[in-house]
């Protein structure tokens, strides 16, 4: 296929990209911020943007290691938080499965949820696209995103260092899970399993720091499966 | 921070190897076969199966006010929980919290 329609493709992903600046933007800025107040050197933070690059994740790590949680703990939850790549990995095979191996690599380190949604709707609207293009949308969504996570993170970090925290920026974290899990309870099962968490996490709460929560997302996601099964039936 | 520079880095390295590996999983490792439908099921849910648990006690329990149950941090919560579900936008539900909190931290002193 011709090399210019690749490049007007890959544009296209570049323009879709914008809106997502809406998010990473205050995100980016606030992991600077909570990583520097935690305690994170400068490199320790950019650390995380650039080998772990999923925001929830790197969220619940450093709060995990404030808490004092044990290593591995901190390890297993936020990797659990990742999970769900594991489903958007999965959904790109048939899109993108037949490109060679070095670049479904480079696919990997850029699949978060920005870049996923945004290209399986393109792919699903448009089911014609050849492979070339599908990589070159997919990688034109990446483009401003990943340079602008890093850029943000490192600026909230400059800025958590010098600007002057009052009380309350301790709950910049719980806000922003609440912000980012509020919208997805979409359907019952989802209700089900957010109500699931909360309440095996609080009951489980005198565990170690971090194990009930472990606990609680096991039971949460079989909550939300055993939901979504019944409603089906109904 | 009470965990040590040689931990803080293990962490980052087995997260983000741990995490790069998810992603490569299908894409990169196991190619076009299916997963199994049920494995697809439990995977969507696990932002909602974990992200509530983590806040919980954080809302309840509070780390700045001694674990002692707050009006303005509980009245933040909720409100970032209303919005989030009303607007389905991430960003209003943080700002509706972030305004409330800062609100009632204000008039309550």
């Amino acid at each position: 296929m011709p090399a210019s329609t690749s490049k007007s493709v890959y544009l296209r992903g570049i323009r879709d990209s914008a809106p997502f600046a809406f998010v990473i933007v205050p995100f980016a800025l606030l992991f600077g911020v909570v990583a520097t107040e935690a305690g994170l050197t400068l490199a320790q933070m950019m650390g995380f943007n650039v080998l772990v690059i999923a925001g929830a994740s790197q969220f619940a790590a450093v709060a995990l290691m404030d808490e004092g949680a044990p290593l591995w703990i901190v390890v297993t939850t936020a990797l659990v938080v990742n999970l769900r790549m594991a489903m958007y990995s999965a959904s790109l095979v048939p899109h993108l499965g037949r490109a060679p191996f070095r670049l479904r690599a480079f696919v990997a380190y850029l699949n978060f949820d920005q870049t996923y949604a945004a290209a399986a709707a393109e792919y699903e609207r448009l089911p014609d696209m050849s492979l070339a293009e599908k990589l070159a949308y997919f990688f034109g969504v990446a483009t401003p995103i990943v340079p602008l996570w890093y850029l943000m993170a490192l600026v909230g970090a400059l800025l958590g260092t010098t600007v002057p925290m009052g009380s309350g920026l301790d709950f910049a974290l719980p806000i922003t899970f609440i912000g980012i899990a509020a919208p997805m309870l979409r359907t019952p099962a989802h209700v089900a399993a957010a109500g699931a968490s909360v309440v095996v996490a609080l009951l489980l709460a005198g565990l170690p720091s971090g194990l009930g929560l472990l606990v609680a997302a096991g039971c949460a996601m079989v909550v939300g499966v055993a939901v979504e099964t019944w409603s089906e039936k109904q | 921070m009470k965990f040590t520079t040689g931990e803080i880095w293990t962490v980052i390295v087995l997260l983000g190897a741990g995490t790069y590996l998810i992603r490569l999983s299908f894409l990169g490792l196991i190619g076009d076969r299916q997963m199994p439908p049920l494995v697809m099921r439990l995977l969507r849910y696990t932002p909602v199966a974990v992200l509530p648990g983590l806040v919980a006690p954080l809302v309840l329990w509070p780390g700045a006010t001694g674990g002692q149950p707050d009006l303005a941090r509980g009245l933040a919560a909720l409100a970032a929980v209303a919005v989030g579900l009303a607007t389905r936008n991430t960003i209003w539900a943080i700002l509706a919290g972030a305004v409330t909190l800062f609100g009632m931290l204000f008039v309550l002193g």
